[in-house]
């Protein structure tokens, strides 16, 4: 069992072996034609183009981590993750999940790498103590992960980078950052990079983007943080369920008083909503249960470069109060008020993105095929 | 430097952990453990506002999420003493026990399963056996014949295609592997329901904290309100789901991870006489029943055992110096008083000091174990290397006198035939973390009642306001937030000066198990364990090293977050 055979199947001939996984494979199919906001005809074209492909390789990475970003993973729902490592990727180096340790560990790294030369995903999670760096504070197998990632994307087919922390350095780069943690975009420079923000990332745009890259065979669009569109196109407070409160100006004013009770705005105790792009408030959490605003917390704002450094999470963005909410809205402004410079920006990159972005159509599904 | 085997990464775990062990023979003669990767949180913690700490130390770690965030808010609740509302704390009590069905489960089925369950040998089979096998240990529902034979079917063809993923390169076939095709098959249908499982179970988090991994948390209470009559507070419906939840996790702790515990521990009695270790445990206690952190009406009791002697339970004091202390001996730290010293964490620093502390340019093949081998520290309670966490738990309410504990314990014991002894081990550290599983699982409906009841009554309070406002608190304070994380005792102790953290200090439960040697080369509970009672079958296969390391739950970016900003510039700069 050692030993590691060429795959002789593609992706649906082995799902034609499976039984059990079928329903799986179609919901996964449904699941992602809707979060790619495809109509549902297309599900079943989305079905022919993975049945004709072999199950890729990917490799993750875990470095200056807590786990939590793989955490996640576990939870996304569609697909889920026994789907995902059984019959859609080969998730052939997890330090987390696989089986080997140690050398055989390692070993299963290498195999993959010399067997998928130039076709691997590699994935990232965690940030890295850079070149700069002391390589004595972060290591695996005695490497240090500088040179762990450096080895394992030279022949990468693109990489993802899962997590804040992964994807602009997160809490270790975090004022004074000691240990000088950098992202995987400040290292990896002729590869594309993915990046899939949040602390953690919602689970199933994790596999949504996977998903993506499964389907259409190529990496999803990407705003100027290299984000993708269809999960961090739109900010928390454009698609949040409290915002009608927000527009009339009804805000909880503390933590369990009247306005908390009812569902009012949680922008004065410091919700970072209006400058934070990402899906909480459409995909929501687990399953769809709740998210954090739903649960009466302001949002930390943790798909964002440089969240922890931010101002408090209980203090208010910088707003000022004089300017009506209307105001704001019609201006398009408040991003670019509350978080500065570089919310502005990303919501002007994010427009034109959107603007130039190429519909998927059935005909280059068909090619596909 | 003589030569070691050295297992890193050591896999199935939460963080960079590696081991190395100078062999006798076969056999282990001395073990060292390593925590090869660091941060800097409480660095980086420092000058920023106490409200605000729990989001940082919950980044922690995300496995054991949660118990970050609710040791930190407890130690700022603690300095300011702000009293908690009686449903927080129960809403607090439900997410810590949630956590803990959720993160055993998994530990049990996803990290530790593999050590003792071999794959390939599940693909040989019988179906029918196998049902029968499950349905003479369990009630549980997905037992039949074919639903086994669809499991395998799975695997089969996933083993037939080539591309091993995650399994690729196990230790399938050694000898070690001791369990019948059908406990094997019967085991691997259960690794991938429980991962179903945990996804649900995971939902009670995201009722009363928004999400998980990761739930949010909050001084003074909790942030979701109660509100019987508001669409976006927690309501009936709301309460329903978290009633449906509590009975899914007893159903599946009764029904799976209970019998699948004994019937596999049935295969591998003689784990019941190696891994011990230490034979000291500390427990820092935790859920009260009331409002207040009183240790009096904890449901996990406070106190330490020494030499396994279960008649006597020590005080233990969390603020006095000379109780709880890190020592640094052989780790990459400095203490500007000196490293042979301990220091209490209200006083102490973390000054990453690699190089000039032993520290081996990587590339290495082997640490210099006479220096600083470990980012972890070494605590020591009074001087002695303890074991927290499950074994030391159970033993410490065995030792209390806790009924359903000793019935749990005893109908353990005879399940299996064994004497109490095998408590002491790698079988009984495992089966420790499952029994704790049910006492969790039970208790949750208990404060589920109790949290019912108060609402019932008119008390939906859910947030302490008086102190939120940090101009009402005094120029100094300090004070320890303290919990039974999953993985042991875990205390956060937090300095706070004119309405910032001064100093942040947390003491971690692997660290206490996964610390290295100590000033008087008194190894640490993973080394002691793994000392002069592991006999490996075959060198370049160690699974038994895997069996008792993972037998701790190994949690390393927990163990591994400190340093301090005297050191953390300078250290830059010395190294490039």
């Amino acid at each position: 069992m050692a030993a590691r055979k060429t795959p002789e199947k593609t992706l649906g001939e082995s799902l034609r072996d499976h039984g059990l996984s079928r329903r799986g494979f179609l919901k996964f199919c449904a699941a992602t034609t809707s979060m790619m906001a495809l109509p549902p005809s297309l599900a079943p074209a989305i079905a022919a183009a993975l049945e004709t492909a072999k199950r890729p390789s990917v490799i993750w990475l875990s470095f200056q981590e807590c786990t939590g970003c793989t955490e996640s993973l576990t939870r996304s729902h569609a697909p889920t993750l026994e789907d995902l490592i059984l019959d859609f990727i080969s998730l052939d180096y997890h330090h987390t999940l696989q089986a080997a340790a140690g050398e055989a560990a390692e070993e299963a790294r290498l195999q993959a790498m010399e067997a998928n030369k130039g076709e691997y995903l590699v994935i990232v999670d965690g940030s890295i103590p850079g070149p700069d760096a002391n390589p004595g504070f972060s290591t695996v197998a005695g490497h240090s992960n500088y040179q762990t990632l450096m080895e394992t994307v030279e022949h990468a087919a693109a990489v993802i980078a899962v997590g804040t922390c992964a994807a602009f350095g997160g809490i270790p780069q975090a004022k004074p950052n000691p240990t000088g943690a950098m992202s995987v975009m400040d290292l990896v420079k002729d590869k594309p990079v993915v990046n899939v923000s949040g602390c953690p990332p919602i689970p199933m745009v994790i596999t949504g983007v996977l998903a993506h890259y499964l389907v259409f065979g190529r990496l999803p669009e990407l705003d100027s943080y290299g984000r993708p569109l269809a999960f961090y196109g739109q900010s928390i407070h454009d698609r949040c369920y409290r915002r009608p409160f927000y527009d009339r100006g009804l805000f909880a004013e503390s933590f369990d008083d009247e306005g908390a009770k009812l569902g009012w705005c949680l922008y004065r105790l410091g919700c970072k909503g209006p400058s934070t792009y990402n899906a909480c408030a459409t995909m929501k959490w687990n399953d769809g249960t709740s998210w954090p605003i739903e649960s009466g917390h302001p949002c930390l704002g943790c798909s964002e470069p440089s969240f922890w450094d931010a101002g408090g999470f209980y203090e208010p963005l910088s707003v000022p109060l004089t300017l009506r909410p209307e105001t704001l809205l019609q201006a398009g402004a408040v991003g670019a008020v509350v978080g500065g410079g570089l919310a502005a920006l990303a919501r002007k990159k994010v427009k034109d993105a959107a603007g130039t972005r190429q519909p998927v159509t059935v005909e280059e599904l068909e090619q596909k095929l | 430097m003589s030569e070691r085997l050295v297992v890193d990464p050591i896999t199935r775990i939460e963080g960079h952990l590696r081991i190395e062990a100078r062999m006798d023979g076969a056999n282990i003669a001395q073990a060292y453990s390593s925590g090869t990767s660091v941060r800097g949180i409480e660095t980086i913690l420092k000058g920023r506002d106490p409200r605000d700490a729990w989001a940082f130390v919950q980044r922690i770690c995300g496995v054991c999420t949660l118990v970050h965030g609710i040791a930190s808010v407890r130690s700022v609740e603690d300095a300011l003493k702000i009293e908690l509302p009686a449903n927080a704390q129960l809403i607090r009590n439900l997410m810590i026990g949630a956590q803990y069905v959720h993160d055993h489960v998994m530990h049990f089925y996803h990290l530790h399963a593999l050590d003792w369950v071999d794959v390939v040998s599940a693909l040989s089979a019988d179906p029918k056996a196998t049902s029968a096998l499950a349905q003479s240990i369990s009630g549980w529902p997905k037992s039949s014949p074919g639903y086994f034979a669809d499991t395998q079917k799975r695997i089969k063809t996933f083993v037939e295609s080539g591309q091993l993923g995650i399994f690729a390169n196990g230790y399938w076939g050694h000898p070690a592997y001791k369990l019948p095709p059908e406990a094997n098959l019967m085991a691997v249908a259960h690794y991938l329901e429980a991962l179903a499982w945990q996804r649900d179970a995971a939902k009670l988090h995201a009722i009363f904290g928004g999400k998980n991994p990761h739930p949010n948390f909050l001084v003074g209470g909790v942030a979701c309100p109660i509100d019987l009559n508001s669409d976006s507070a927690i309501n009936a419906k709301r309460l329903a789901e978290v009633q449906r939840l509590i009975q899914s996790m007893v159903t599946f702790v009764d029904q799976v991870y209970v019998p699948d515990t004994l019937a596999i521990a049935g295969f591998y009695k003689d784990w019941g006489t190696r891994g011990e270790g230490l034979g000291n445990f500390l427990c820092y206690g935790d859920l009260p029943s009331g409002a207040a952190m009183d240790p009096a009406t904890f449901l996990f009791p406070r106190g330490a055992i020494l030499n396994r002697d279960l008649s006597t339970i020590h005080e233990v004091d969390l603020h006095a110096s000379g109780e709880i202390e890190e020592f640094v001996a052989h780790s990459w730290y400095d203490y500007s008083t000196g490293n042979d010293q301990g220091l209490h964490p209200y006083d102490g620093e973390t000054n990453l000091e690699y190089d000039g502390r032993g520290g081996v340019q990587p590339p290495y093949t082997q640490l210099d174990i006479a220096q600083g081998y470990s980012w972890m520290k070494s605590p020591r309670w009074k001087g002695q290397a303890v074991e927290v966490g499950p074994l030391a738990r159970v033993l410490l309410l065995h030792a209390t006198g806790h009924a359903q504990t000793r019935e749990l314990v005893e109908m353990t014991l005879s399940t299996l035939d064994l004497p109490v002894e095998a408590l002491f081990s790698t079988l009984g550290r495992t089966a420790a973390r499952t029994l704790e599983t049910k006492i969790l699982a039970d208790a949750m409906q208990g404060w589920y009642d109790s949290l019912i009841a108060n609402i019932k009554a008119g008390d939906t309070k859910t947030f302490n306001e008086t102190l939120w406002d940090p101009s009402t608190w005094p120029r100094q304070a300090r004070g320890a937030g303290i919990m039974e994380a999953p993985r042991g005792a875990l205390g956060h102790w937090i300095v706070i000066e004119d309405g910032r953290i001064a100093n942040y200090q947390a003491v971690v439960p692997s660290t206490w198990n996964a610390g290295p040697r100590d000033t008087q080369d008194r190894p640490g509970a993973y080394e002691a364990a793994l000392e002069h009672n592991h006999q490996l079958a075959d060198i370049k296969q160690p699974i038994e090293i895997l069996r008792t390391i993972h037998s701790f739950d190994p949690c390393i970016a927990c163990a591994v977050h400190l340093t301090d900003p005297e050191s953390g510039e300078e250290l830059r700069i010395k190294v490039t």
